[in-house]
């Protein structure tokens, strides 16, 4: 028996320009997209370069080090998806590299703090590959 | 341009629930109301320009609605800011009347959300739904958690401007919600999504709220004796999206407080009275540091203590504000501004020479800031 439509997994959109990012994840990687102008680098991804609006630019793998910026606690489910995992955290996270993300923090029995060092685990979800975090 | 422009009427509808009332409808009595404070006829409406209801957004709203109203006004149309929209319309239009490209312009907005659809407001962020990222007030809260960590503000001080504009709301016969609030009960007031309480967040209101506009020397012309001059405007905007904020403590508000108050000639010392943008507290809270009320990372001590409280040294949202006269966004607290200036609001801050007014919308990613005045 197939889940109700609205009890499905919020999947993220696979094609288009964020096809390659998806697709890393699936293959155990973070990538990020950097300007062959002015290397500047950046998430989510773009067809453009934000800073100097080149149409050049490159993937590249992310080393999975990060720190926490900010995080909330859901106690509440926007989506019935969601309502099996409360209270769950989701959480800004900087890659050493630059870019920033929405993510979770993995982290049962461990004090949040903003700053705290991270590391990347890719967990799957629904067969989605996801970009999560755990304490460094 | 300072003073050179007044907002010379304002109406409004009714706060709360407006069961089969269509924004069209609302608007237009708002509009009649205002019309009417500024005894003014419509016939001489050269400007119409209105925010589009954000629970509805419709294709040329600005056009549709000059129709229901009878207008072919020469300045018109309708601008997507959010929250922020209803003060830069009033700054556009006052720059238009100053140059001479119209003479008498309503600015307007309504909405319904409480009776009609209000799933904007709990719409998922794009592809981040897969971590679980939905809803409004989980992008203030990860504005507010920064702030607490990276400055030591409590959730106590958030509760001190609820407790605060609770209670004058509690005072307005006009509030949608009209029960006052304690620390103690902010205390137990369940989370939304933590660290913001079920207290830090404003009302789903219908409604609808006018202003008109004109020269102040047209004002004085037609003998409007409750003219209100604007002293100050100005805009900033900060990143769309919350994650790529690179100081998420930081917001346009600091470049929009700052133009106002240029213009204005004014410090932050100068002002009496605040109207302050409370979708949520921590709005409140970084809103007040931004425009120089406190010093970065110090908003939360400057709150405490009954400062924004009427009687205290900053009286804040003295009709109640976003959180209980009404959750539509931004032109109620242009119309306390206008009362408290006219000498007319109902906790009148005695002698208020001076009123500063936010708007903002988005997750603080538009502000706007307005700057009323004493007619002379
Ligand atoms: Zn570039």
């Amino acid at each position: 028996m197939s889940a109700a439509p609205e009890q499905a997994f919020p999947l993220p959109d696979t094609t288009g320009i964020g096809a390659h990012y998806w697709n890393a994840l699936r293959e155990g990687r973070l990538d990020y997209q950097c300007c062959s102008r002015c290397h500047s680098a950046w998430l989510p991804a773009r067809t453009e370069c934000p800073k100097c609006l080149a149409a050049e630019w490159t993937w590249k793998i992310a080393s999975g080090k990060a720190t926490l910026i900010s995080w909330v606690i859901y106690h509440h489910a926007y989506h019935p998806w969601f309502a099996k995992k409360l209270p769950y955290n989701v959480s800004v996270v900087q890659l050493a590299e630059g870019p920033r993300l929405i993510s979770n923090v993995v982290a049962a029995g461990t004090t949040l703090r903003i700053d705290m060092p991270l590391q990347l685990i890719i967990e799957r979800e629904a067969d989605v590959a996801l970009a999560r975090f755990k304490p460094a | 341009m300072r003073g050179n422009v007044v907002i010379a009427g304002v109406g409004q509808t009714a706060f709360g629930k407006c069961p089969g009332r269509t924004t069209l409808s609302l608007n237009i009595e708002a509009c009649r109301n205002a019309l009417a404070d500024a005894g003014v006829e419509k016939e001489a409406v050269d400007a119409l320009v209105v925010k589009p209801p954000t629970s509805n957004p419709e294709f040329m709203y600005g056009s549709t609605l000059a129709e229901a109203m009878g207008l072919q006004p020469r300045v018109g149309g309708s601008w997507d800011q959010g929250g922020a929209a209803n003060i830069s319309l009033i700054s556009f239009a006052a720059m238009a009347i100053e140059h001479g490209q119209c003479e008498i312009a309503l600015v307007t907005y309504a909405d319904n959300p409480r009776t009609g659809s209000r799933h904007v407001y709990e719409k998922a962020w794009g592809d981040d739904a897969a971590y679980g990222w939905f809803g409004v007030p989980a992008g203030y809260a990860m504005l507010a958690r920064r702030h607490m960590e990276e400055y030591g503000t409590t959730s106590d001080q958030l509760g001190e401007i609820a407790v605060a504009i609770r209670n004058h709301g509690a005072a307005n016969p006009n509030a949608q919600l009209r029960v006052p609030l304690t620390l103690e009960q902010y205390r137990q007031s369940k989370w939304v999504v933590d660290p913001l309480r079920r207290d830090d967040c404003c009302l789903v209101s219908d409604g609808a709220a006018a202003v008109v506009l004109m020269s102040a020397k047209r004002a004085k012309q037609m003998g409007i004796r409750k003219a209100v001059p604007i002293l100050g405007f100005g805009q900033g905007q900060t990143s769309w999206e919350v994650p790529l904020r690179t100081d998420l403590t930081s917001t346009g508000a600091e470049v929009s407080g700052a133009t106002a108050l240029r213009m204005a000639g004014l410090t932050p010392k100068d002002i009496d009275v605040a109207q302050i943008y409370d979708c949520f507290t921590i709005t409140v809270l970084m809103t007040l540091e931004a425009y120089g009320f406190a010093r970065k990372g110090k908003s939360g001590p400057f709150v405490a203590g009954g400062r924004l409280a009427h009687g205290g040294e900053l009286p804040t949202n003295t009709a109640g504000g976003l959180l209980s006269e009404t959750g539509m966004p931004g032109l109620q607290l242009v119309l306390e501004g206008v009362r408290q200036m006219r000498g007319e609001a109902t906790l009148q801050v005695k002698n208020a020479q001076t009123c500063m007014v936010s708007n903002q919308g988005g997750i603080m990613h538009t502000h706007s800031t307005l700057i009323l005045g004493q007619w002379q």
